[in-house]
């Protein structure tokens, strides 16, 4: 019999306390294959959000730091910069990276550094119960809008991706989903990619967003979630690869 | 040289890896020297986009076992608590430099010790301390430095040195030469990538039922053990005062012409001045309390300081205060009336 | 070229995402739960062609794929790696 896939070893073998259908489960994989097809898990350094992922250093088997909400981007700087032969990522999700981060993100970003974001955009504030986020999508029902969110009270959903694109610090942005197999093969190697450039040196953050459901706050089943991302959130937060 | 560049050049001697820090009066030659000399070492400098940020960028480096330190003043350290009480919960060594200024809000760019609060009981949340160092010369100012780099290595503990604006800016001679490292503990718990060994986690968030009150209890038996080691300060003149002065920074250089004059005068006066704040030298000014005295508190702010000598003299004297907040610089003149006034009322003379 | 799967019962949520993506829809979900109190998904593998996709949507990555002759033994779902007690029996 030959093997056709397997979980990778660089993903600690324990269950996760995600939800049933979360997507942070896959993205975590994603990443953990990523690094160990790279062969850099000896000098990887992860930074995990404050967020439902803060706990991803219960999962990924690299050097790992929790640190304060938002704040990611800045405590990446400070270890690329003393260690820039590490390869140094910090996983997000948009309550973190979006609302209360996004000084961090957008300066790291405008300071060109050499760092790899993976930003999961699932819409809402996961681990506090289901509050609106930046990216929640107009109309969306939460926590805090529970008659769908308006631009005139809440604004519009925040697209992060197409803001970095624009800055000359980033050298590679791309918005991806994990609605499918096939979306998550090509999350996969835009993870990959990201984590590429950083080892090649490459000038410039790179920032793979990536649109995951969130079944429990979304009130779907989680294969109905997986749909909302293709019809609803799309439209909001089109998949493309924005740069680089 | 000026306080703030010498202070810059001693962190630069002590090994200082990474520093990290935004534009504020009245430290702002701290940056600059920073930006130039860091570069000519081949070591990292960077002006970060707040100094929230700077405290992060500060806690990632020390996360990765490097020395990393931040400067700023009043109001960018207020910004830099919530990362100070994270530093504490994850046991991060880090070195930050308070240049105080008049507060509270926007305050002025004169000098205060109107941070005393804030530094010794920690502005962030949780049961946590740091180290508080309280130099009151340009010397102490730039020796404070391998001594804040060595503690925070060796207690795994955020050390703060606490100057002001006339420290910072005012100019003396120096002499800056290494100082030879206390013996420290390697730092194996530091991120360096997994390359022979399991995984290194540096963290803060401890949910398991019991376990955040176990990391607190850690913290406060190393609390205690610095208590118990490391608290410095300059006993002057008290062997037969009768009245004794407890000032601290900028304000004990000024208090100590004051008790000079006075003692010129006759007065038997003298000075305890705790170097550092935390942890506070109250043993000494207890034992000082045994014999009746009149303690006279002389600070840059409404009476901060003042708390820590009540509760080390516990009732047993008189604890009074000459304090000049928002930027207010006590004179020689008025310590020394002041003086006279308890001396008068004391009977001493 | 048949396949087969192998589902770890335990770590398996019930989330159904494997049921929605399999091209040969040969998993279902399980009426008995597992320890965690999950109903965890199963197959029969019978025309599973060894796609993969229920592996790479799986959020818990419980699933491994296997792909070659399969003889007919079906080995309804087997719990890998620690001791958690065999819940589900070979089919007779």
């Amino acid at each position: 019999m030959k093997t056709v896939f397997k979980r990778t070893p660089v993903l600690k073998d324990c269950p996760t306390h995600y939800c049933p259908g979360c997507g942070h489960g896959i993205a975590h994989r994603l990443l953990a294959e990523v690094i160990e097809e790279l062969d850099i898990q000896d000098r990887t350094i992860g930074i995990a959000p404050v967020g439902c992922a803060v706990l991803a250093y219960n999962y990924l088997d690299v050097d790992m730091i929790e640190v304060a909400h938002g704040r990611a981007p800045a405590v990446a700087t400070g270890m690329k910069r003393t260690n820039p032969d590490h390869i140094v990522f910090s996983y997000q999700g948009d309550g973190d990276l979006a609302a209360i981060g996004t000084a961090e993100i957008l300066h790291a970003a405008h300071r060109a550094e050499q760092l790899t974001v993976i930003f999961i955009n699932n819409a809402v504030f996961g681990m506090t119960g289901g509050q609106m986020a930046p990216t929640t999508m107009l109309g969306q029902v939460t926590a805090t809008t529970l008659g769908g969110r308006h631009a005139t009270g809440e604004g519009y959903p925040l697209q992060v991706s197409e803001i970095l694109a624009l800055l000359p610090g980033t050298t590679y942005v791309e918005r991806c989903a994990l609605s499918s197999a096939p979306r998550i093969k090509q999350a996969k190697k835009a993870i990959k990619h990201a984590f590429q450039l950083q080892m090649d040196g490459a000038p410039g953050l790179s920032l793979v967003e990536i649109l995951s459901p969130c079944p429990t706050y979304w009130r779907l089943a989680p294969a109905k979630a997986m749909a909302w991302i293709e019809e609803q959130m799309t439209t909001a937060f089109p998949i493309a690869r924005l740069k680089g | 040289m000026c306080g703030n560049e010498a202070l810059a050049e001693a962190a630069v001697i002590a090994g200082c890896d990474a520093y990290f820090g935004y534009p504020i009066t009245p430290q702002n030659e701290i940056t600059a020297y920073m930006s130039r000399r860091m570069a000519e070492e081949g070591r990292v400098f960077v002006q970060s986009e707040s100094e929230l940020a700077a405290i992060n960028m500060v806690f990632g480096a020390a996360a990765t076992g490097k020395r990393a330190m931040t400067s700023s003043s009043s109001p960018g350290i207020s910004l830099m608590q919530e990362g100070m009480s994270y530093l504490a919960g994850a046991e991060l060594p880090a070195v930050v430099v308070n240049v105080m200024r008049g507060g509270p809000g926007l305050g002025n760019i004169a000098p205060s010790q109107g941070d005393y609060f804030q530094a010794t009981r920690g502005g962030g949340h949780g049961d946590y301390r740091h180290i508080v160092l309280g130099p009151s010369s340009v010397q102490e100012l730039a020796d404070c430095m391998p001594l804040a780099f060595d503690l925070a290595d060796q207690y795994r503990i955020t050390v703060m040195v606490l100057a002001d604006g006339i420290l910072g800016q005012m100019m003396e001679p120096v002499v800056l030469e290494p100082k030879p490292r206390r013996p420290l503990p390697p730092k194996d718990w530091a991120l360096t990538g997994m390359k022979d060994r399991k995984q290194n986690i540096v963290r803060s968030l401890w949910l398991a039922e019991g376990a955040l009150e176990e990391l607190n209890y850690r913290l406060e038996a190393k609390h205690r053990q610095i208590r118990d080691n490391e608290v410095l300060c300059e006993e002057y003149r008290i062997e037969d005062a009768e009245i004794i002065v407890v000032a601290y920074g900028i304000a004990a250089r000024i208090a100590r012409a004051a008790v000079d004059r006075a003692r010129e005068q006759g007065v038997p006066v003298g000075m305890i001045r705790p170097i550092t704040l935390w942890p506070f030298p109250s043993a000494q000014i207890s034992a000082a309390a045994e014999t009746f005295r009149v303690f006279l508190a002389v600070e840059m702010s409404c009476g901060q300081m003042i708390e820590d000598v009540k509760l080390a003299v516990e009732g047993r004297c008189p604890v009074l205060l000459h304090g000049r907040p928002g930027g207010g610089v006590p004179m020689v003149d008025e310590i020394q009336d002041k003086i006279r006034q308890l001396t008068i009322r004391s009977g001493a003379v | 070229m048949a396949g087969k799967i192998v589902i770890d019962t335990e770590r398996c949520k019930g989330c159904g995402l494997c049921v929605s993506v399999c091209p040969k829809k040969v998993i279902i979900i399980s009426r008995e739960s597992n320890r965690s109190g999950y109903f965890p998904a199963q197959t029969d593998d019978i025309g599973c062609i060894a796609c993969g996709h229920c592996a790479i949507v799986c959020p818990d990555g419980a699933i491994e794929v296997y792909q070659g002759e399969v003889d007919h033994i079906q080995i309804v779902a087997t719990s890998t790696k620690r001791n958690a007690p065999q819940l589900i029996e070979e089919k007779a």
